[in-house]
């Protein structure tokens, strides 16, 4: 509580500076709805092109079905770091907490045969009680929560390994992958729903609950907050406990999808994820964790690695656009905010 | 003048600068300012805030610019202003209060710090070398620090022996080896325990008697008195007195800092408003510099605090807020029950009415980035609930209202506080406090970096708050206080000292209580 850490993301407070005159507020008001839109239409951008390069294999049905569903697993882990990100702390434990999740529901279900339902209670049981074990160490304790969950990411990643015998466990009962994705709406699997939902929900709680506003003034101004009567103690817990939570989840997902849990497909995931974060909040609404934000990215990094491989591009090529893309997008986005800083 | 400026015994004085005028916008911070400190001298420097002081310190160090002024340094002239590092180069040293040191790293690595970060061309740090030689300089200084030691496990005053070692010796040697340096010590002593600050200045004759000067800072006329050998006033930017410290008495320089001319312009007060019935008690309290705080406030009472800094004055009025850890003290409200300080938090304090506009608006008032509307309604978002939902254009519609009521321009709670000036910041914080009807108002410095004409429109948000509830006032603009307070609490070293009220109330009076030590008590 004494460090005075600076949010992630976020490229330090505004310097008091004249407040934009009228000409400047109109020309503000149409930068920042660029700003806002940019990534969707460059999504829609990429469909088209790629459309008409491989209109036989990229625009067809079974393709968008594809593409909208198979990311969800990184489009819940995305969601889930949004929340410790907006509160100004760090979650790298996501990933593993996933992997656990999965291997949990693997081991509990094919090898001790405990029924599905029950294995994923425990599974998001366990990763919920992982949050708390993060909440207690890094802010009851004290400790900086990039230390704390990067600890705690390996530490659980090792437990996954042991338990897992470093194997695949197959066999997951086909009644979770019947309800992760082979029940479909509007021809999508029902997952991509399940990503949307969630979506709904954390832009609702994030932007019309009091909980939301609190989680957003304690990430941007933490002195602020605690010195107005936020218990901001409990609201950084708080966060740490839903991304845990939403890592299980994702587990759960993960697990459904594939009928198995591996070793490493869920950890692979955590920078993915945070990219997708990043990448999400120089969109729809610019400058902020937002969970309509990371869908457009999570489906905009999707729809580009599709294109490609179908283009013929090797596997290596979804990092370098990864990471390419959120490069691109964070220093276009601040180039595009101090200009508009300066306007002002 | 300028020509009687050589020292008393007529030899070459070290520093000399005449005729100094600079001024910020139409602001004139110095006007005609001179000061001379012969070899081997220490030297007092007086003066109020706002008499001149740091901007003429702020001149020798090469910050500013002058608009004209000369400067000779062992007689030979050097043109103003100084590029960076001539200061060095000429002998002229700096200890700031706050040290400049990095408390977590040794005392060693602190000492090399000022070479660290200039030496070029150098590889490699020799550092048995370096810790060996350390160890002759702090001996000849006949101080007893161990170079391996953290600076944050140091005593305060040990900091700052380390910092003003560090300023004569680490800095390299000058163009003029051989000839004495000049050290300038800025309000070494506010932070220091009494007992330790002989300490500090048995090294500051030490330093004296190898024929280096030393120009000490201070608002503390006791401390002026022992260790000076002479000393200059400043008021308004200009020498208002310079002489042999044995010749002059305790009054005499009250009298040169504070201006007689002062006196006559007392502000005038309508009539003492009657204190009603008690609404606050404060018992007991320490926390931070403040030392068994004891007071009493009635509703509609605007009560200000102040005191030199390091008297605590501050923290006084922070800590009933939840700002700072408490040691010991009690708070009651009203006719209810006497609370335990020591396990109090920002949120107890909120809970019961108790609210702080800070003084360090930018990370404890106001979050920059966020819109004008979610500053304002952060403290009472239940009020916006519309079944589980906030309603969001209510919370526009509260902002609105505020930002028109308290006169925020532009009166947009779209944009983001941070594009606000100053003084429209400091009005949404109030704003966003006085909405909630606070039993009892906190204000820390409320007018700093705030223009002028925002400043009158805060007094009167301030002073139709107090209707309602008590108002604590903790400031170092004395003028401030004259004008806003019905009485103001003096603090001396974490104590109530003086109490000031009714026609004593003036500019003038409260800087020449501050001036005056602890041990003389009351006024009256």
């Amino acid at each position: 509580m004494t460090t005075t850490e600076s949010a992630p993301g976020e490229s330090g407070t505004l310097p008091p500076g004249r407040p934009p005159g009228r000409r400047g507020a109109v020309s503000t008001l149409v930068a920042r709805s660029a700003e806002r839109i940019a990534l969707p239409v460059v999504w829609v951008a990429i469909i088209v092109l790629f459309g008409v390069l491989r209109p036989d294999t990229f625009l067809t049905a079974g393709n968008f079905s594809a593409m909208f569903s198979s990311q969800t697993s990184l489009l819940v882990l995305a969601l889930a770091l949004t929340i410790p990100l907006t509160a100004g702390d760090y979650d790298l434990s996501v990933g593993s907490v996933a992997s656990l999740s999965a291997m949990l529901i693997g081991i509990l279900n094919v090898q001790l045969g405990v029924p599905v339902v029950w294995a994923v209670l425990v599974a998001l049981a366990v990763a919920t009680l992982i949050g708390v074990a993060n909440a207690v160490l890094s802010i009851a304790v004290g400790v900086d929560t990039l230390i704390v969950t990067l600890g705690m990411g390996t530490f659980v990643q090792g437990i996954v390994s042991w338990t897992g015998n470093d194997s695949t466990v197959t066999g997951i009962s086909a009644e979770l992958v019947r309800v992760v994705v082979q029940a479909r709406f509007l021809g999508i699997p029902v997952e991509f729903w399940y990503g949307i939902v969630l979506c709904a929900v954390l832009f609702y709680v994030m932007e019309f609950t009091p909980l939301g506003r609190r989680l957003l003034i304690v990430g941007r101004g933490r002195e602020v907050a605690r010195l107005s009567g936020v218990r901001v103690r409990l609201v950084r817990g708080g966060a740490l406990v839903s991304s845990a939570f939403l890592a299980g989840l994702a587990g759960v997902l993960i697990a459904g999808t594939s009928g198995a849990a591996d070793q490493t497909s869920a950890p692979l995931l955590l920078l993915p994820a945070f990219a997708a974060a990043f990448l999400g909040a120089t969109t729809i609404m610019p400058g902020r964790f937002n969970s309509w934000g990371v869908l457009v990215a999570v489906l905009f990094l999707v729809t580009g690695i599709t294109g490609l491989q179908q283009l013929g591009a090797r596997p290596f090529v979804q990092n370098l656009f990864y990471g390419a893309a959120l490069i691109v997008a964070v220093v276009l986005s601040f180039a595009v905010r101090s200009r508009r800083r300066k306007a002002a | 003048m300028a020509g009687r400026m050589s020292t008393s015994d007529g030899s070459t004085p070290l520093l000399r600068l005449d005729g100094v005028w600079k001024r910020f916008g139409g602001e004139v911070a110095l006007g005609g300012a001179d000061l001379a400190v012969a070899p081997g001298e220490i030297h007092g420097l007086l003066g109020a805030n706002g008499s001149g002081k740091s901007t003429l310190i702020k001149v020798l160090a090469g910050f500013h610019d002058v608009d004209s002024g000369t400067l000779e340094v062992h007689g030979r002239p050097v043109p103003l202003p100084l590029s960076p590092g001539q200061p060095a180069a000429l002998g002229l040293r700096f200890v700031h209060q706050d040290l400049g040191l990095v408390p977590s790293l040794s005392v060693l690595e602190n000492y090399l710090l000022p070479q660290l970060a200039t030496s070029r061309g150098r590889a490699s740090v020799g550092w048995r070398h370096a810790r060996a030689r350390l160890r002759e300089v702090l001996a000849r200084y006949e101080l007893d620090l161990d170079p391996r030691a953290t600076v944050a496990d140091l005593r305060p005053v040990d900091r700052a022996l380390l910092a003003i070692v560090r300023a004569l010796e680490g800095v390299g040697t000058t163009s003029d080896p051989g000839r004495g340096q000049l050290v300038v010590l800025d309000e070494p002593t506010v932070f220091l325990p009494r007992n330790e600050v002989d300490r500090l200045f048995s090294l500051v004759r030490r330093v004296a008697s190898t024929g280096s000067s030393v120009v000490f800072v201070s608002h503390d006329l006791d401390e002026v008195r022992e260790i000076t050998d002479r000393v200059t006033v400043l008021r308004n930017g200009r020498r208002a007195l310079t002489g042999v410290t044995a010749d002059l008495g305790h009054d005499q320089l009250v009298a040169a800092i504070v201006g007689a001319d002062l006196d006559v312009a007392a502000s005038y007060r309508a009539a003492e408003r009657s204190a009603g019935t008690t609404a606050l008690r404060v018992e007991g309290l320490s926390a931070g510099l403040a030392d068994q705080v004891s007071f009493t406030a009635g509703t509609g009472e605007v009560v200000g605090f102040t005191g030199l800094l390091g008297s605590g004055y501050e923290d006084a009025v922070r800590a009933l807020a939840g700002a700072l850890d408490v040691r010991a003290g009690t708070v009651t409200l009203d006719d209810g029950p006497a609370r335990e300080l020591r396990s109090w938090s920002p949120r107890a304090a909120t809970d019961h009415g108790i609210v702080l506009v800070p003084g360090d608006r930018l990370t404890e008032g106001i979050v920059g980035d966020l819109p004008v509307t979610d500053n304002l309604t952060m403290v009472n978002l239940r009020h916006y609930l519309a079944g589980p939902w906030l309603d969001r254009r209510a919370m526009r519609a509260a902002a609105t209202t505020l930002v028109e009521r308290y006169d925020v321009r532009p009166p947009d709670p779209r944009l983001l506080v941070g594009q606000l000036s100053g003084g429209n910041q400091q009005k949404v914080v109030l704003a966003k406090w006085i909405q909630t009807r606070p039993r009892v108002l906190l204000l820390h410095e409320p007018t700093q970096g705030v223009d002028i004409g925002a400043r009158q429109q805060i007094y009167a948000a301030v002073r139709a708050a107090a209707g309602g509830c008590v108002v604590l006032c903790a400031s170092s603009d004395h003028d401030q206080l004259a004008q806003l307070c019905d009485r103001v609490l003096i603090l001396h070293r974490g104590r109530i000292g003086a109490e000031l009220h009714g026609s004593a109330l003036t500019k003038a009076r409260i800087t020449e209580e501050c001036l005056r030590s602890g041990k003389e008590g009351s006024t009256r």
